[in-house]
């Protein structure tokens, strides 16, 4: 009987468990395993300190760092309890080469206060993506060395891949005014 | 003969030393080889530098490209001289910028190939593979024996293109004029290959989520035999014109040097991180498709100098034809896509016999096929490096973010540290020895 009672209670619990992702700490940070793939939830302040722990612990390797505007996102976000989802995320890749894993790390960035510190004193290799992200997005990384515009020109007014930013409407530049024509 | 530069690397489990990696690390952060100025103060302050009082002598800022034909399309590097010894400099790029990842969210998963294959144009086909990898993560599907074969054969052979390539402009880079020919004349062969079966040179928008776009033509066995036949023989003919000659081996040896700590800490991958001794190559590190049952040597070199990473490309199309030559023997029978009406198109046969095959092609091609919400990142290796894909879904039939990690974007960000105190002659053999494409730089 009792048995019966314990069987019944894992077959419930193993169907929980496929159905919210497993979560554990990692460091003091919430990871989420989905397949494969592993992910760290840290808050802006303990970002940095993270990922300089993780490169103690062998990632080595920062391979990307990307932003995602999630203002007309309605789907689940997949963020563990205790995350508040913000308009910005700062996604980063981490490889640890002798380990042969990889990590991933996804930052809540508010739409309000785009600023993030820069991760380029533990990873030099973030130059450029920090640049690209704050380009592209407007999310400043403090404490970068030259955060200046890397795909566009200087003159560029507006972060394109943001949601909010128009599409198609923007006049082209390369095109002699219409006056010189006629 | 290159089997003297470079080695192939048995299980490297340690490929270096944290202490190591550390001493790299604030050594690049307190280097200064980085010159720090935006691309309009780098325009405006082009030319003579007076001394300044912080003890920086006379120096000069020269803007060299992006219209230089040593700067593989459209780079642009800032330089500052002293004499003709570069201090500091600075890519810049942009140029070729058109918002792809922009356009991407735009496109349905099915028009996708078409937008990435546009990115890194010398190795299109590792950009298909790497967003179709990613779309069916998503998805959660598995793509058929023979689909994961036939993209094998088909990178493979991109990638002897794309070092084909590679060993055509370094030649003319540096002077050996004819290996431009001898590269382009050997590229051309096998692009026709792949003409035969995706049907254009470039841009193929062959690999596709669920599988490629058609199935390998008739008598491709043959044709392939004859197009890789007279290969080996040519490499060998490289090494005689280039490898061995004395002023190849001058201009190329002790050129660029970076080492593996250096590497790791700039996100430097691919053939420039292979060339310092660090055998990581996602094919055999973290394999994909069927690599694992391939075998194969991931080839290191010693110096990490331009040499080295010439000599690594060379002896890596070796490896390719030896790749070939076993996926020619082991390439299974069987569907080239996978067979579900909602992610690939029915075959045109079908659509009209049956009304459920004409309106599956219709909602593929209107609106395309849901793909259930979620992020995923794929990674493949590029004849560059690690090329990643990084998708969020939301669950319609358009990415709502993709982010291409591109190896070259990367790898561009080393010319500063290779290029201190070096002199202007070897800025053309640096540039080249990385081989970025701008295509995949700006996106």
């Amino acid at each position: 009987m009792s048995e019966d009672a314990a069987s019944g209670q894992t077959a419930v619990e193993d169907d929980d468990a496929a159905r919210t992702p497993d979560v554990e700490l990692i460091h003091g940070v919430p990871m989420v395993r989905v397949g494969t793939q592993a992910t760290l939830h840290p808050d802006r302040e303990e970002y940095v300190g993270l990922v300089e722990s993780l490169r103690a612990d062998g990632y080595w390797l920062c391979v990307d760092l990307c932003g995602v505007d999630y203002l007309t996102y309605e789907a689940p976000r997949g963020l563990p309890e205790g995350v508040e989802a913000e308009r910005f995320e700062v996604v980063v890749g981490l490889v640890d080469p002798t380990g042969r894993r990889r990590l991933r790390v996804r930052v809540q960035v508010p739409g309000d206060d785009p600023t993030i510190d820069s991760l380029v004193a533990v990873h030099p290799g973030v130059d450029a993506y920090e640049r690209e992200t704050w380009d592209l997005f407007g999310i400043t990384f403090e404490g970068h060395p030259g955060l200046s515009r890397i795909l566009l020109p200087d003159t560029w007014e507006g972060h394109p891949l943001r949601k909010d930013s128009p599409t198609g409407d923007i006049p082209v530049q390369f095109k002699a005014p219409r006056g010189l024509r006629s | 003969m290159t089997t003297e530069h470079t080695r192939s690397s048995g299980d490297s489990s340690v490929i270096a030393q944290i202490e190591a990696l550390d001493a790299a690390r604030s050594a690049l952060v307190a280097d200064d080889a980085v010159l720090r100025l935006t691309e309009t103060d780098a325009e405006e302050r082009s030319g003579y530098q007076p001394a300044t009082e912080d003890g920086l002598g006379e120096r000069m800022i020269m803007n060299m490209g992006p219209q230089h034909p040593s700067t593989h399309g459209v780079l642009r590097l800032v330089l500052e001289l002293e004499g003709e010894t570069i201090t500091r400099s600075k890519p810049v790029i942009g140029y070729l910028h058109t918002g792809m990842e922009r356009t991407g969210e735009t496109l349905t998963y099915l028009q996708g190939p078409t937008n990435v294959t546009r990115m890194d144009y010398a190795a299109p086909m590792f950009n298909e593979l790497a967003f179709s990898m990613a779309t069916e993560q998503l998805l959660g599907i598995e793509v058929p024996e023979r689909a994961q074969w036939i993209r094998m054969l088909m990178c493979e052979l991109n990638r002897l293109a794309s070092h084909m390539l590679f060993m055509a402009t370094n030649g003319m880079d540096l002077g050996a004029v004819s290996m431009m020919l001898y590269g382009w004349r050997e590229r051309e062969e096998l692009l026709r290959f792949i003409e035969t079966v995706t049907g254009l040179r470039m841009n193929h928008n062959y690999i596709r989520p669920g599988g490629v776009a058609a199935d390998l033509p008739d008598g491709w066995r043959d044709d392939l035999l004859r197009t890789l036949e007279p290969i080996p023989e040519r490499l060998e003919e490289f090494d005689v014109l280039m490898t061995g000659q004395p002023i190849w081996q001058n201009r190329l040896q002790g050129v660029g040097v970076i080492t593996t700590e250096e590497c790791l800490s700039l996100s430097v991958t691919g053939p420039i991180l292979r060339s310092t001794g660090a055998a990581w190559d996602l094919r055999r590190d973290m394999p994909y498709l069927r690599y694992d049952e391939l075998d194969f040597d991931v080839l290191i070199g010693t110096y990490g100098d331009c040499f080295d990473r010439y000599a690594i490309r060379l002896g890596e199309m070796r490896e390719s034809i030896r790749m070939v030559r076993q996926i020619l023997d082991k390439m299974p029978d069987g569907d080239y896509k996978i067979q579900d009406k909602k992610v690939t198109p029915p075959p045109r046969a079908r659509i009209g016999e049956s009304m459920e095959a004409l309106i599956h092609h219709f909602k593929i091609y209107t609106e395309g096929f849901k793909v259930p919400e979620g992020e995923t990142y794929a990674a493949v290796e590029s004849p560059r490096g690690e090329l990643g894909v990084y998708i969020v879904s939301d669950g319609s039939s358009k990415p709502y973010r993709m982010h291409m990690r591109d190896p070259s974007f990367a790898n561009i960000q080393s010319y500063p540290h290779m290029m201190a105190d070096s002199l202007i002659a070897d800025t053309v053999a640096i540039i080249s020895s990385v081989d970025p494409i701008m295509g995949g730089v700006d996106r």
